[in-house]
């Protein structure tokens, strides 16, 4: 066996947790039963990764199974990635009907043929989700299996999710590539990213809980305020305000869990309009400034604002409106005409 | 009594029995909190600032955390002749002895305590923070 392909799935091995490592395996399918039972997983994941390496030249891997363990891997722990939105678009109406095998060959043609030396490899999932994985070199070199990129496309859906790898250039070959093999016409980025993939799965594809009008004065209350420690003889000054903010942040955000991102992020192209009385020309060129606000959990923090009492409900469109608009990263230029203002440009 | 800012909603008023201390909290990591008891101290009606008010000021315990600068309550306390606690609600033990203080300003102020009035007793707590 190679002994990059050795060293490969030895390092591969030591990224899981190791009480994840057999399951993981069992999941491989590349190692027998008989052969897992031969190795204990209590000692240390260094010596570990080394029986399973073992074992592996004994089975006689190649780079496509190490391939596929990397792909697994990164299916279940796929929140150490940033992944970022594409959307294909189809000039006509024809419905193609999906051929997997069809789009596979066409991919792996166009990267091939663009660039000899890459690794591809395929793994479909039950939810219709197609995971390609692809090592990358260059016209003199074999590809680095260090540095790939990662796809997941739905192939009932013209959506794309690419972690792509630290070469830039890699990346139109990429877009190509798949615009190409699944019959669409063009691809765009969609100004979308986050670590967490699901989320933005659930932003895409609209799966989170999202807000409908109702035409109800007052929402039901299906929890009294006979919450823990109400003591009856604190009496709150301000409920009818406190249950306003509540409401209108549920109008705004919904019940359900929201999406996670980690992000969101407002580039000004704004001129800088200064108060009449201050002493400041005004300046014609646009101010630069960008606004980034980060978080473990952007929008759930975004959403317990205003009832922790530090921002005034409804919050501004410009921060809710990101599940409903897909986006997280916004340019926001100068509306032209009379009444100036600032519009988000799409 | 619990509110988030002054003035109270109007549609209490005939619920509200007579207020006899109003502490003011002011989070030390918030500058809002600061402006917030600002701007609702000048709702107040005078005769509460002779000893029916003071000032107190939480989350003292995180000293990196300090948005609110200690002249800006001093100023507090000048303007308005009022008391200021520091107290940091997190440690049980300082919560529970910041209310027992409390609960015996309020008992002074409601005119529990015989011989002591809520001007006297501010005066005495403004001339021994002086010293």
């Amino acid at each position: 066996m190679d002994e990059i392909v050795a060293e490969y799935i030895r390092r591969t091995v030591l990224k899981i947790p190791r009480h994840e490592i057999k399951t993981m395996l069992q999941t491989w399918g590349f190692l027998s039963e008989a052969q897992l039972q031969t190795v204990n997983f209590h000692q240390t994941k260094d010596s570990v990764s080394r029986e399973v390496v073992q074992l592996c030249k004994d089975n006689s891997a190649d780079i496509k199974q190490a391939a596929l363990l990397d792909i697994i891997y990164n299916h279940v722990y796929p929140n150490k990635r940033i992944w970022s939105v594409y959307q294909m678009n189809k000039s006509g109406e024809e419905t193609d009907f999906f051929d997997l095998r069809d789009f596979k060959k066409k991919f792996k043609r166009r990267l091939q043929t663009a660039l000899k030396n890459v690794t591809i490899n395929f793994k479909e999932y039950e939810d219709n989700a197609i995971w390609i994985r692809i090592a990358w070199g260059t016209p003199y070199k074999k590809p680095n299996q260090y540095k790939t990129s990662y796809v997941v496309y739905h192939s009932q859906t013209p959506y794309v999710f690419i972690s792509a790898s630290v070469i830039r250039s890699t990346l139109p070959l990429l877009c190509q590539a798949l615009v190409v093999a699944s019959n669409y016409h063009d691809i765009r980025e969609m100004e979308l990213r986050s670590h967490c993939l699901n989320s933005l799965k659930d932003i895409v594809f609209k799966r989170y809980s999202q807000t409908f009008q109702t035409y109800y004065p007052r929402p039901l209350q299906e929890r009294n305020v006979t919450s823990e420690n109400v003591d009856l003889r604190i009496i709150q000054e301000n409920k009818n305000e406190k249950e306003r903010i509540l409401r209108v942040n549920r109008e705004v955000f919904g019940d359900g869990p929201q999406p996670k991102l980690e992000f969101a992020q407002y580039k000004l192209e704004t001129t800088f309009k200064s108060n009449p009385s201050l002493d400041v020309s005004d300046i014609k060129e646009p101010f630069r400034c960008l606004v980034k606000f980060s978080s473990p959990h952007l929008l759930e923090s975004l959403k317990s604002l205003a009832p922790a009492g530090l921002a005034d409900a409804p919050l501004s469109p410009l921060l809710t409106c990101i599940p409903q608009k897909a986006r997280n990263y916004f340019k926001i230029r100068e509306r032209k005409g009379i009444f100036p203002g600032s519009f988000v440009s799409p | 009594h619990l509110a988030t800012s002054l003035p109270l909603p109007s549609e209490r008023d005939h619920l509200r029995p007579r207020i006899d201390l109003i502490a003011f909290m002011i989070d030390i990591k918030s500058k809002y909190s600061l402006k917030n008891v600002e701007a609702s101290l000048a709702h107040v009606d005078a005769s509460f600032f002779l000893g029916k008010v003071c000032f107190l000021v939480t989350g003292v315990g995180r000293v990196n955390y300090c948005s609110v600068e200690t002249n800006a309550v001093w100023k507090l306390r000048d303007v308005y002749s009022s008391p200021v606690l520091y107290c940091e609600l997190e440690l049980e033990g300082i919560r529970v002895a910041t209310a027992q203080r409390l609960l015996r300003m309020l008992q002074i102020c409601a005119g529990h305590i015989p011989g002591v009035s809520a001007l006297s007793f501010g005066s005495l707590m403004r001339n021994s923070e002086d010293e």
